[in-house]
C-alpha cells in the first residue's frame, strides 16, 4: 500500500478502446504509475486493491439491468467519477437501438435469445449517477486522458475546450474541407479533442467527439443539403458515435421521415 | 526609385538572391486543393497557372489559361500564422523542493522572406503591429517574429469574388510596408515582372537582379493592372460613418437573422488576418515538477472566451456575432485608431455557411436608417 491516489477503471457496454488509451500512453506510463496506484484495472493487471477509490474512470454505456445497478455500486466506492468516451458520455454507437425495437435485433442476432437480458435503451452514465467530469471521444484522446488525470491529481480544471473542431483545423493549418472541397463536414458542430484528424487527411469530420458547446445543426444541415446530402445520410451522419447526445439526437430526428 | 523588369526566365534570381542573403523563403503554394503559405525552395513551388474562385462559403482552385505565378488572391491562411503563431510557449516553470524557476523560451534568429504579400495583407500586418507593438504593451513573441523579415509584396492582377479592399482603402495597390513590390505582367507573348523597391534593403536586392530598367510603358502596365483589379472587386462595403451605424444598430433585428445561420464555429475569426485574441493554457507534468504556460489562438465565438466568474458573458450566438463585427468595424476605431477590417474577404469565403460581413453591414445600415 502507498499513499498514492487509487485509480479504478470500470467497463460497461463498450469496446475497451477508451480504457486501453491509458495503456497506449507508452512514454508516459511510468509517470502515471509513479503518480497513482492502478488499484482496479483488469485490462492491465489481475491485482486488485480494495476501494474506496480516489478516481474512477468509467467506460461504456448502460444497456442491461445488471449494469444499471452496478453503476451505483461504482459511484458508491468512488470519490470522483470521470466518464470516458462516446459510450459513457452519450450512449455510444449501440444507442442506435434507442430508435429501434430491441426484441427484433435479439431475435435476428442470437441463436438462444433466452439468455439475453437487455434494456430497451443504451444510455450515458450521467443518466444514472452524478458524474464529476465527462471526457468525450470515440475513442478518447490519450493526451486528454492524461490531462484529466493530472488535473485531478493537482486539483485543477482540465485544459479541455468544448469549442468546435474548426478551431483545431485552424491551429494545425488545415484549410476548411467543406469550403475548399465541398465535403460535408460535422466539424462546425463537433466538440474538439481529436486535433482535427480527419480534415487533415482530406475527409470531413465524423463527429466522434459529439456536440460542441454551440450546435446550430439546422444551419449546417441546410448547407449539407445544398452540397447534395440526402436527409437519410444526414440522419446516419448524426447517429454514428454520439447519436444519442441530445443535440445530435434532436437534429437527427428533424431529418428522419 | 527606378524599377527593374525581370523576364519570367530570370525571376528565379530573386529567390536565389534572397537565399544567398540567408533568408528562408515563405510564400504561396498549393496544398490540399487550396493555396497555403509554406516554405518555398524554388519558383516552381508557387501555384503556377492556378487561380481561385471565391464566394460566400466556397473556394475552388481553377486552372488559368496561362502560367501566371501570382494569378490568384488570398487563401484561408495569412501571415498571421508566422507573426502571431497559433500556439507559442510563454514560459516554463520548474519546481525543485519549494523553489520555483521561471524561464522564457530561447528566441533564435530566423531571417525570413515573405513572398507574395498582398496589399490587404500589408495593411493587416500594419494593424497587428499597432495591436501588439504600438498600444502601450509590447508583445515579445510578436516582436521577435516581426524581426528580420524581408517582404516581397505583389500587386494583385485579379480580384477575388469576396475581395473588397477598395472599400477598405487597403488595396489592390501596395503603397508601403514592403521591401520589394512585384507586378506580374502577362500580355501578348510577354511574361515579365515589374519590380520596385520600397526600402534600402529592397534596393540592394533589386540592384543584384539581372533585369532591365523599367520605363514609362512598364509603369503604365502596372497602373492599368491595378486599376483593372480595383474595378473588379467581388464585394463592396460602405464605410461611411460605419462606426456610428453599427453602434446605433445594436438592437437591429438583423443580428437575430445572422445568429440563425451562424455556427459560432470561429472560422471567421481564425482566418481573419487582424483578429488577435488568444487564451493561455497551463500544462503541468503528472508529478507537478514542471509546467508550461502557452498561448493559443482563441475566438470571441467560443463560450470560454467571455467566461467570467463561471459563466460566459456572451452566451448567445447573436451576442457573439454582434461583438465580433461591431468590434472589427467600429470599436476597433476607438481602440486602435483604424478599422480592424482590411477587405480581404476571408471571413466571407471561409465561413462554412457563407455569412457575409458586407451584407450584414448593409442590412444593419438599412435598419439604422429606418430607426433613425
Amino acid at each position: 500500500m502507498t499513499d498514492r491516489p487509487k485509480l479504478a477503471v470500470w467497463k460497461f457496454a463498450s469496446c475497451d478502446g477508451c480504457q486501453l488509451s491509458l495503456l497506449d500512453c507508452e512514454d508516459e506510463l511510468l509517470d502515471v504509475v509513479g503518480a497513482i496506484d492502478l488499484a482496479y484495472f483488469p485490462e492491465a493487471t489481475r491485482d486488485e486493491i480494495e476501494g474506496p477509490y480516489d478516481l474512477s474512470l468509467v467506460e461504456g454505456s448502460v444497456t442491461t439491468p445488471h449494469d444499471a445497478a452496478r453503476i451505483h455500486e461504482v459511484r458508491g466506492v468512488s470519490k470522483a467519477v470521470v466518464t470516458i468516451g462516446a459510450c459513457a458520455t452519450a450512449g455510444g454507437v449501440q444507442s442506435l437501438k434507442n430508435w429501434a425495437n430491441v426484441d427484433d435485433f435479439i431475435s435476428i442476432v442470437y441463436a438462444e435469445p433466452d439468455y439475453i437480458d437487455s434494456l430497451e435503451t443504451s444510455t450515458p452514465i450521467s443518466d444514472h449517477i452524478d458524474v464529476d467530469y465527462e471526457l468525450r471521444g470515440c475513442p478518447i484522446n490519450k493526451y486528454q486522458l492524461l490531462e484529466v488525470v493530472a488535473a485531478f491529481l493537482q486539483k485543477r480544471t482540465p485544459n479541455i475546450s468544448a469549442h468546435s473542431v474548426c478551431v483545431d483545423c485552424k491551429l494545425r493549418g488545415t484549410a476548411c474541407v467543406m469550403v475548399g472541397q465541398g465535403m460535408p463536414c460535422l466539424g462546425p458542430v463537433t466538440h474538439a479533442g481529436c486535433g482535427a484528424l480527419c480534415p487533415a487527411y482530406n475527409r470531413g469530420c465524423y463527429g466522434c467527439y459529439g456536440p460542441a458547446e454551440t450546435v446550430n445543426m439546422a444551419s449546417l444541415g441546410s448547407w449539407w443539403q445544398d452540397l447534395g446530402v440526402a436527409d437519410d445520410d444526414l440522419v446516419r451522419a448524426l447517429r454514428t458515435f454520439n447519436g444519442y447526445a441530445p443535440e445530435f439526437r434532436e437534429a437527427s430526428e428533424v431529418y428522419e421521415h | 526609385m527606378t524599377g527593374q523588369v525581370l523576364e519570367r526566365e530570370t525571376f528565379g534570381h530573386l529567390f536565389a538572391e534572397l537565399n544567398k542573403m540567408g533568408f528562408t523563403l515563405i510564400g504561396p503554394t498549393v496544398r490540399d486543393k487550396t493555396i497555403v503559405y509554406d516554405e518555398l525552395h524554388s519558383v516552381d513551388e508557387l501555384p503556377i497557372g492556378w487561380t481561385d474562385e471565391q464566394d460566400g462559403g466556397s473556394y475552388r482552385l481553377r486552372r488559368r489559361d496561362d502560367e501566371a505565378l501570382f494569378g490568384y488572391v488570398v487563401g484561408s491562411q495569412s501571415w498571421k500564422k508566422y507573426l502571431f503563431p497559433p500556439r507559442s510557449v510563454l514560459f516554463e516553470i520548474g519546481k525543485v523542493g519549494d523553489a520555483l524557476t521561471f524561464s522564457e523560451p530561447e528566441r533564435s534568429s530566423q531571417p525570413r522572406a515573405f513572398i507574395g504579400v498582398r496589399a490587404c495583407e500589408l495593411a493587416a500586418i500594419k494593424i497587428q503591429d499597432q495591436v501588439f507593438l504600438g498600444s502601450g504593451h509590447v508583445d515579445r513573441t510578436y516582436q521577435h517574429n516581426r524581426e528580420e523579415i524581408f517582404t516581397v509584396a505583389v500587386n494583385c492582377a485579379v480580384a477575388g469574388g469576396t475581395c473588397f479592399c477598395v472599400s477598405m482603402e487597403t488595396g489592390p495597390e501596395c503603397n508601403a510596408g514592403y521591401d520589394l513590390v512585384v507586378t506580374e505582367v502577362i500580355d501578348e507573348g510577354i511574361h515579365e515582372f515589374v519590380i520596385e523597391a520600397g526600402s534600402d534593403a529592397g534596393q540592394k536586392v533589386l540592384a543584384a537582379l539581372p533585369g532591365r530598367p523599367a520605363v514609362d510603358e512598364d509603369q503604365a502596365h502596372v497602373a492599368a493592372i491595378v486599376a483593372d483589379t480595383a474595378a473588379h472587386m467581388g464585394r463592396t462595403l460602405n464605410t461611411s460613418s460605419v462606426r456610428e451605424v453599427l453602434y446605433a444598430g445594436r438592437e437591429s433585428t438583423h443580428w437575430d437573422d445572422v445568429a440563425e445561420v451562424c455556427l459560432a464555429c470561429t472560422n471567421c475569426t481564425l482566418v481573419c488576418p487582424t483578429c488577435f485574441c488568444s487564451t493561455t493554457e497551463d500544462v503541468a507534468s503528472l508529478d507537478g515538477s514542471t509546467a508550461t504556460r502557452s498561448r493559443r489562438w482563441d475566438s470571441c465565438f467560443s463560450l470560454e472566451f467571455s467566461a467570467l466568474h463561471g459563466s460566459p458573458v456572451r452566451s448567445s450566438t447573436k451576442a457573439r456575432y454582434r461583438q465580433w463585427m461591431t468590434h472589427k468595424l467600429a470599436g476597433w476605431q476607438d481602440q486602435f485608431g483604424s478599422s480592424g477590417c482590411v477587405g480581404c474577404g476571408r471571413c466571407i469565403t471561409w465561413c462554412p455557411v457563407g455569412i457575409d460581413i458586407t451584407k450584414t453591414t448593409a442590412a444593419i445600415r438599412a435598419d439604422s436608417e429606418v430607426l433613425g
